[in-house]
């Protein structure tokens, strides 16, 4: 199959510029790209879900992410037993209350008919729930933040392992994609774009600046990890052995013992980032390979063709009986569950929360070039576009500086066109990838790996 | 003749959908193009416009061959064109839409305004509303209005009494035999055959995208096949 | 009670600065609608349009400055303007011929056009940011401070101070004149009714004579000069800083399906909506309760129904609540 062989030939390019990368810079550059890699293509799967099976734009992708990472915080973290004595209850009550203003909200406006005083009803009773969960939240909010605010301020987890946690991040995306596609699936498609860019941003701010869940904008560091620490293997003696033992050669040819020490906690040291990369590389692409097959089986089942039929001719199946909605609102869901989890994995590997870093360029656009380059609709394409547009991303910099000082090598280190040019290095990948999403539109809109499903006869 | 279209085929990109036909129609004259739904009449209508994705055939005004021009510089030569739906507006005032079939006119486009407001005088009254707002019967007052402001010397009509009441649509006709009677060169597609028929000089029938009749309005209307198969005997 | 200082208060925290802000988002409202009803799309490059127009205007700005050229009271910026539309509108209508124009003429589907104005919006931000850098850009100079809340208080005795920025009153005026002379071009000019006609009904546009380039052209033209006008006026107020300028996209978008999308007088308005909604929403009320009402009932706390940090959720509430409930917006638009 034609297919097959463009798959393989686009996975062997890959696997030789992430080599290449490997000999040229080093092999921690290399993997960290590998992991980051991973993760995105779990991400762009998650969004090619939603859109090339059913056509949906989901530009809420940022949000669903930093949903992941919410997870990872509250899952992982050691539950801070003061903050949950000294404002826990009000929180619970709080969000008691903001689930009896929704129900309330949709009883109205069901039992009411559609009229200004049903509008003002509304209204008022909004206003006056916000000012009640103000009230009864305040307080908390402030005893919560208040204690230890420097390391802790805010409630923590439950101390589950973090792996668990890309779960719990699946579910959150999950939720509060029900919650959106309720809204806002019945929108027109640019609409819906804009709609789910928007929730995304106050999803964000939210995060952001609900410091009693999340510490805000102080961030929370030194997260748990579902792999070793390097200072950990640089101290376990199995690993200095291993090391010492593969590289016996390059030890032996040196004879002093305080320089051969110093050259083995070099190797040492060099060796656990590595490793721990090589363990997470493991992890996720466990994950990946899975999230493929269970991905493939979906879409060559029954299912996935009354997604691909309602997606080219809604009407048309909306007449034989198939709930389009219903079916949307479950692929919107599922998708952006996926995206969740890779959020997760991402601050797991990051080790880091810092939800500042939430924006749209880097996460609900870049990961939407990566499902357009890779193939709309299809699963390796996914994969395949993740590894790619990072790949890209971030060696844009570097190749960007290296061509840069080759060509102004004449030049003074003070001159100022130099310096403007290496000032203007980090921002070249913006300009680059817009040129090249523009140059995939124009000529190859389907992406590099378009959407090939067998026909029925052939 | 004045206007004719010769052998003209093509359609939208797929099947053809009428083949051969002609049509022909001088100043002063109103001429029907009639038959049962689907039978090309639009299509045949849209070819002579060149709107047509794919269509072959000669059309030519006052002797001169246009059959290579885009619409728009078919509409500078003087042949204006009322679709069926769409044809006004809807944002803009009774004026505003006159004001817009002129703007191809120089400063003497006021003086015709007035001439469509003698022609229609309820557009006159309502010149300062929305569109949008008027009736269906004004609003293809609106509609013919905008394309006479160029003062054309054809003017084609796509069903202009579609989806109004018969008061309307005598009205209409009335109006229509008005611009006539202005030696305007009018070709009209219908489908309230007999009504046509009594007010054009005269009229093709397609069926299947061919022509299958043609003649005076009179004989047409006496014709006993024509009578049959659709002015219900 | 004391209503004068809970007057004097309202209108310097939330009055002002929305009005402000209003006609900032006002204008680049405009410019976005009149894109989506006439080139039929929502440009996600719109933000970045604005920091290039900007960008141009600040760099001009310096130079001037450099050789001693200055405008008294108002600032230097005012003299560049024009050259930063020119640069904005060059850059705009080779946009559209190179990029966008094959799409239209293709009669994609938005969500094609969408992506594109995404990749547009990338290289322009690139090239912002690679050419200005990212640091915060101060370019006003001139007279900072029409009245100052001290001088208020000396003049009128009050214990509220009311405090006016000339970039405050520079916004408002220039919008207002801006909005003036448009809605004047598309209202009483053969060109802009051409255009309303154009957005309307674009077949029987064509039908009628009207030049589908020139209307484009014309679109582009007016889109670009807000955007620049927009961005600097945005500049001078607060900074200059290429990453905020996509980020201010959102309200923007957001005020101009508030006021139906399509509509440019909607939009207008729809701008000043927003900015009110979410000043007014995140503003504290409480020493507004203490003047007001009577002794004994004063409020303990802030008196505030969100914390400033949610504005920006304030105005894509709205946003959200207007394109479910009523799509076509507050005024009457469009859905193309």
């Amino acid at each position: 199959m034609r297919q097959n062989k463009d798959v393989i030939m686009a996975f062997s390019v890959m696997g030789l510029l992430i080599i290449s990368v490997g000999l040229f810079q080093s092999w921690g550059v290399a993997l960290s790209i590998l992991n980051l890699c991973l993760i995105s293509a779990v991400m762009t799967m998650g969004v090619n879900i939603s859109w090339g099976y059913a056509g949906i734009i989901n530009f809420g992708v940022m949000g669903f992410i930093a949903l992941g990472g919410l997870a990872a915080v509250v899952v992982s973290e050691e539950p801070i037993y003061e903050a949950w004595s000294a404002g826990g209850l009000g929180i619970l009550i709080s969000i008691g209350l903001i689930v009896l203003l929704v129900l309330i909200t949709k009883y109205i406006l069901r039992a009411l008919p559609k009229s200004k005083k049903r509008n003002i009803i509304l209204t008022v009773v909004i206003i006056f729930f916000i000012i009640l969960i103000k009230k009864v939240s305040g307080p908390s909010i402030e005893a919560i933040e208040s204690v230890n605010p420097a390391k802790q301020g805010f409630l923590g987890g439950l101390g589950l392992p973090i792996i668990f946690s890309w779960f719990v991040g699946g579910i959150f995306a999950g939720l509060v994609a029900f919650v959106i596609g309720k809204i806002a699936l019945g929108l027109r498609s640019d609409y819906l774009a804009i709609a789910t860019l928007l929730i995304s941003g106050i999803i964000v701010t939210v995060v952001k600046h609900e410091d009693w869940l999340s510490r805000g904008v102080k961030n929370v560091i030194g997260m748990k990890r579902p792999a070793p620490y390097e200072i950990d293997l640089q101290k376990a003696d199995w690993f200095i052995n291993m090391i010492s033992n593969l590289n016996s050669k390059k030890l032996d040819l040196i004879t002093d013992i305080s320089e051969k020490n110093i050259l083995l906690r070099d190797l040492v040291i060099s060796a656990s980032g590595v490793f721990v990369k090589l363990c997470f590389a493991g992890l996720f692409s466990i994950v990946v390979v899975v999230l493929l097959i269970l991905a493939q089986k979906a879409l060559y089942s029954p299912w996935g063709r009354m997604m691909r039929a309602i997606r080219d001719n809604e009407e048309a199946a909306q007449a034989m009986g198939k709930n389009v909605v219903k079916q949307h609102l479950f692929i919107f869901i599922i998708g952006s569950a996926i995206v969740g989890f890779g959020g997760a994995m991402l601050v797991t590997y990051d080790g880091l929360f810092t939800p500042v870093s939430y924006q749209p360029l880097r996460y609900t656009f870049l990961i939407w070039i990566m499902v357009l380059v890779g193939g709309s609709g299809n699963n390796y394409g996914s994969i395949l576009g993740g590894f790619l547009v990072w790949f890209i991303w971030i060696e844009a910099a570097p190749v960007a500086m290296f061509f840069i000082n080759m060509f102004t090598n004449h030049l003074e280190d003070t001159h100022e066109l130099k310096k403007h040019l290496i000032n203007g290095v980090p921002y070249i990948r913006y300009t680059m990838m817009g040129i090249g999403l523009l140059v995939l539109m124009r000529y190859r809109p389907k992406g590099l790996l378009p959407e090939k499903i067998k026909l029925q006869n052939s | 003749m004045y206007f004719s279209a010769l052998n003209l085929t093509g359609g939208y990109g797929g099947v053809d959908i009428i083949h051969s036909c002609s049509f022909e129609v001088n100043k002063g004259e109103i001429v029907s193009i009639l038959g049962p739904n689907g039978a090309g009449k639009s299509t045949a209508m849209k070819a002579m416009l060149g709107m047509l994705k794919k269509s072959t055939g000669e059309v030519q005004i006052n002797g001169n061959d246009i059959s290579k021009l885009s619409t728009q510089n078919r509409v500078k030569l003087g042949i204006s064109f009322v679709p069926q739906t769409k044809n006004v507006f809807t944002e803009m005032t009774v004026e505003e839409n006159l004001e817009m079939g002129g703007f191809l006119r120089d400063q003497t486009y006021i003086q015709t305004i007035e001439e469509i407001y003698e022609l229609f005088p309820i557009l006159y009254e309502k010149r300062n509303q929305l569109v949008g707002e008027l009736s269906g019967g004004q609003r293809q007052q609106v509609a013919i209005g905008r394309a006479l402001m160029i003062k054309p010397s054809v003017l084609m009509l796509d069903e202009p009494t579609a989806g109004v009441s018969p008061i309307v649509m005598d009205e209409l006709f009335e109006h229509i035999i008005k611009i006539k009677e202005k030696n305007v060169a009018i070709l009209m597609v219908e489908q309230n055959a007999r009504q046509a028929l009594n007010v054009s000089d005269r009229g093709y029938v397609l069926v299947m995208g061919e022509n299958k009749y043609s003649g005076s309005g009179t004989d047409l209307l006496n014709d006993k096949e024509v009578r049959r198969s659709f002015l219900g005997g | 009670m004391d209503f004068l200082n809970a007057i004097v208060l309202l209108a310097n925290y939330i009055f002002i600065p929305a009005l402000n802000y209003g006609s900032q988002l006002a204008l680049g409202a405009i410019g976005v609608t009149l894109i989506y009803s006439v080139l039929r799309f929502a440009n996600f490059a719109y933000g970045d349009l604005m920091a290039f127009g900007t960008m141009v205007v600040i760099l001009v700005t310096w130079k001037l400055q450099s050789v001693g050229i200055h405008l008294g009271p108002l600032p230097t910026a005012l003299i560049a303007l024009p050259i930063g539309v020119m640069a904005a509108i060059l850059i705009s209508l080779l946009l559209d011929k190179t990029i966008f124009e094959y799409y239209r003429i293709k009669k994609s589907p938005p969500v094609t056009l969408i992506v594109v104005s995404l990749g547009v919006m990338f290289v322009l931000n690139g090239i912002v940011r690679i050419i200005i850098g990212t640091a915060d850009r101060k370019f006003f100079d001139g007279q900072k401070f029409i009245m100052k809340a001290n001088e208020f208080k000396e003049i009128t005795g009050l214990s509220e101070g009311l405090a006016l920025k000339s970039t405050q009153l520079l916004s408002l005026v220039v919008t207002i004149i801006c909005a003036v002379l448009l809605f004047w071009f598309l209202g009483k000019t053969k060109t802009g009714k051409s255009m309303r006609a154009y957005s309307d009904n674009e077949d029987l546009a064509l039908l009628s004579g009207i030049d589908p380039n020139r209307i484009v052209m014309i679109t582009w033209v007016i889109a670009a000069t807000l955007a620049t006008i927009a961005g600097t006026l945005y500049g001078l107020d607060k900074s200059f800083k290429p990453f905020t300028y996509f980020n201010n996209l959102l309200p923007i978008f957001a005020a101009a399906i508030v006021g139906g999308i399509g509509n440019p007088l909607g939009a207008f308005f729809g701008g000043f909506v927003v900015a009110f909604a979410e000043i007014g929403i995140t503003y504290a009320y409480k020493k507004f309760f203490i003047y007001v009402l009577p002794q004994g009932l004063e409020p303990t706390s802030l008196m505030q129904l969100l914390s400033i940090d949610y504005k920006f959720a304030v105005s894509f509430s709205i946003l959200i609540i207007v394109l479910i409930f009523r799509p076509n917006g507050i005024f009457k638009g469009k859905i193309i």
